[in-house]
């Protein structure tokens, strides 16, 4: 009896903001949840980032002179994008290529490679950075033997570049794949049998349709690869003016003590990875609408 | 009479000549793109892996039994999995909530409240480790009050968990919300019709449904919480012994030249990620059947 009554109460008590039985409560809940939700996301996400834009954007033109006149600044943020851009242009060739043989080809360990693809994903970014030393290092065989032959990675712009490489490949690859999937092979099948070359149907078929998808994914190991420090912070070696990028130096400042400095490059690096983002929001945003439609 | 002996055999040539170059060609085409393919993968993610697993095993035995061993690595052991167990249930619970909201509540700005679900996968983790100091440091927007409270957030637990939080505040969200607007709520109303209470509804028909989804969305935040580094350097002040986690105990290791246990604790970071993509997987397969049937 008693258990029952305790049971039944929320449901059939009159809640004094309630008129009704059920659907107000429904609207209570709702509310509830929401302003969990919102409250969630201000607090952890908005305002932190609030913080990021108005120390480092606070100052207006004198805190981006700041963050240029920084030691080093100027060539860790041409630096990083430099490699960024690298890294986004290959990982798009590749990725497109690896995305397409996963896609439409059925070959012995199609599986592991799929597998092998999200490796990326789930090891640490700091463990990437091991794994270069362990295998490029001067101490290993294969470092020893590229040193001799004039070929440097580790404390070396070729490591960082590999090292995001590594870390952005599934960017491309899952960002291309489900186009691929979604893509009617038909399409592809009717421009060979009317005569057209591989390449004219790669160019005329296959690549205006993935061009938004490729283009997204580039951006997004882009953004990603402008961020990136785990990877980074064993192999490059942080030579100042040399091989430190952007990420790394605004370590550097903030455990110098120097938060301010930090702030305006941090402001910076978020002003243009938070814009690729919205971009890409946009590119996939669209074809998702398309494809809804 | 010479003219059509030189023409005659050129059309069956023209037929024959692409027909045989189709195959041939097709051939090469399938298998350069399966081969640049593999040995993209290979050479960027499978060689870095068999380096790790060399250098880890080359010092031998006693230099794993001496790094599990060192308190130091114990005690950062700890530190991450606490740090790790409090992000995975905070970004589940909560992120159930947002995922809930996103799928099921319709308000002006909710494209703004997905834009913010986003926003941390395209913040370097050195910014947010610089958010947190610029919000609980030095002269930081909360430090007069925590510190008028007596509870030490910066070079501390609390913000080494604030940060990690924040990296993985999209992976559960972005699994779980699409999820549940693919599912419907034609089960959610049958069972409140039933007489079942939100919360009961939640619990019997909405929680199983979206499990696998979940679980892939944990895994995710899990290995990303695992492997956090660069936001929680910032924000820890790597006090060995105290706050320092496990990436960071690697991340010593090898600036005191102190290579072989940092590559110890590397690969036990590496194996447990490996082991979580391949729940990964599982769970990703099990979402695809959920959400076929």
């Amino acid at each position: 009896m008693s258990a029952q009554t305790l049971e039944r109460t929320p449901l059939d008590r009159p809640e004094p903001r309630s008129s009704g039985r059920s659907v107000p409560r429904v609207r209570f809940g709702r509310w509830g949840l929401r302003g969990v939700a919102l409250l969630y996301l201000g607090l952890m996400v908005a305002l932190p980032l609030a913080a990021i834009v108005s120390k480092g954007f606070g100052g207006g033109v004198a805190s981006l002179r700041d963050a240029f006149s920084q030691p080093g600044a100027r060539q860790a943020l041409a630096l990083t994008i430099e490699m960024a851009a690298l890294v986004a242009l290959i990982n798009a060739v590749f990725g497109t290529v690896i995305a397409y043989v996963l896609t439409r080809y059925r070959f012995v360990g199609r599986r592991l490679v799929s597998t092998l693809v999200d490796v990326p994903f789930a090891i640490p970014t700091l463990v990437t950075g091991v794994m270069l030393v362990a295998l490029y290092g001067p101490n290993s065989a294969v470092g020893g033997f590229l040193v001799r032959h004039g070929v440097h990675i580790i404390f070396a712009k070729l490591g960082i570049l590999v090292a995001l490489l590594f870390v952005t490949l599934p960017l491309v690859v899952r960002t291309v794949q489900p186009v691929l999937l979604e893509m009617d092979r038909a399409e592809e099948e009717a421009a060979r049998v009317l005569g057209a070359g591989r390449l004219a149907t790669l160019r005329k078929v296959l690549l205006p349709h993935l061009r938004s998808g490729i283009v997204a994914g580039g951006l997004l190991a882009f953004a990603r690869a402008l961020g990136e420090f785990g990877a980074v912070v064993i192999v490059s070696g942080n030579i100042l003016n040399k091989t430190l990028t952007a990420p790394v130096l605004i370590a550097q400042l903030i455990t110098g003590f120097k938060p301010e400095a930090a702030a305006a490059i941090g402001a910076i690096l978020f002003g243009l990875s938070f814009g690729l983002v919205l971009i890409v929001e946009r590119l996939v945003g669209h074809r998702e609408r398309e494809s809804h439609a | 009479m010479s003219a059509s002996h030189v023409s005659a055999p050129a059309p069956s040539e023209a037929v024959r000549s692409p027909r045989l170059s189709e195959t041939a060609s097709r051939r090469l085409v399938h298998g350069g793109l399966t081969a640049t393919a593999l040995l993209y993968v290979g050479l960027l993610v499978v060689a870095p892996l068999i380096g790790i697993a060399v250098a880890a095993a080359k010092p031998g035995w006693s230099t794993w039994s001496a790094t599990f061993a060192d308190p130091d690595a114990r005690h950062a052991y700890l530190v991450t999995g606490v740090i790790t167990l409090e992000t995975i249930v905070v970004t589940a619970v909560l992120g159930v909530v947002v995922a809930l909201v996103l799928a099921r509540d319709r308000f002006a700005g909710r494209s703004l409240v997905s834009a913010v679900v986003n926003l941390p996968l395209a913040v370097s983790p050195v910014i947010v480790g610089l958010a947190a100091v610029l919000l609980f440091g030095r002269g930081g927007w909360f430090e007069p009050w925590f510190t008028a409270h007596g509870i030490q957030v910066i070079f501390a637990l609390p913000s080494m968990v604030l940060v990690t939080v924040f990296i993985c505040i999209p992976f559960v969200i972005r699994e779980v919300a699409p999820l549940l607007e693919e599912l419907g709520t034609e089960e959610e109303e049958a069972a409140r019709t039933l007489g079942a209470s939100p919360f009961q509804t939640f619990l019997r028909v909405t929680l199983p449904n979206i499990r696998w989804g979940l679980l892939y969305g944990v895994a995710l935040s899990t290995a990303r919480a695992l492997g956090e580094v660069g936001a929680v350097l910032i924000v820890s002040g790597t006090i060995a012994g105290h706050t320092e986690t496990a990436t960071l105990y690697v991340l010593r290791a090898f600036d005191e030249s102190k290579d072989a246990s940092g590559y110890v604790v590397a690969v036990t970071l590496a194996l447990v990620s490996i082991l979580l993509l391949a729940g990964i997987e599982i769970f990703k397969r099990k979402e695809e059947k959920v959400l076929s049937t």
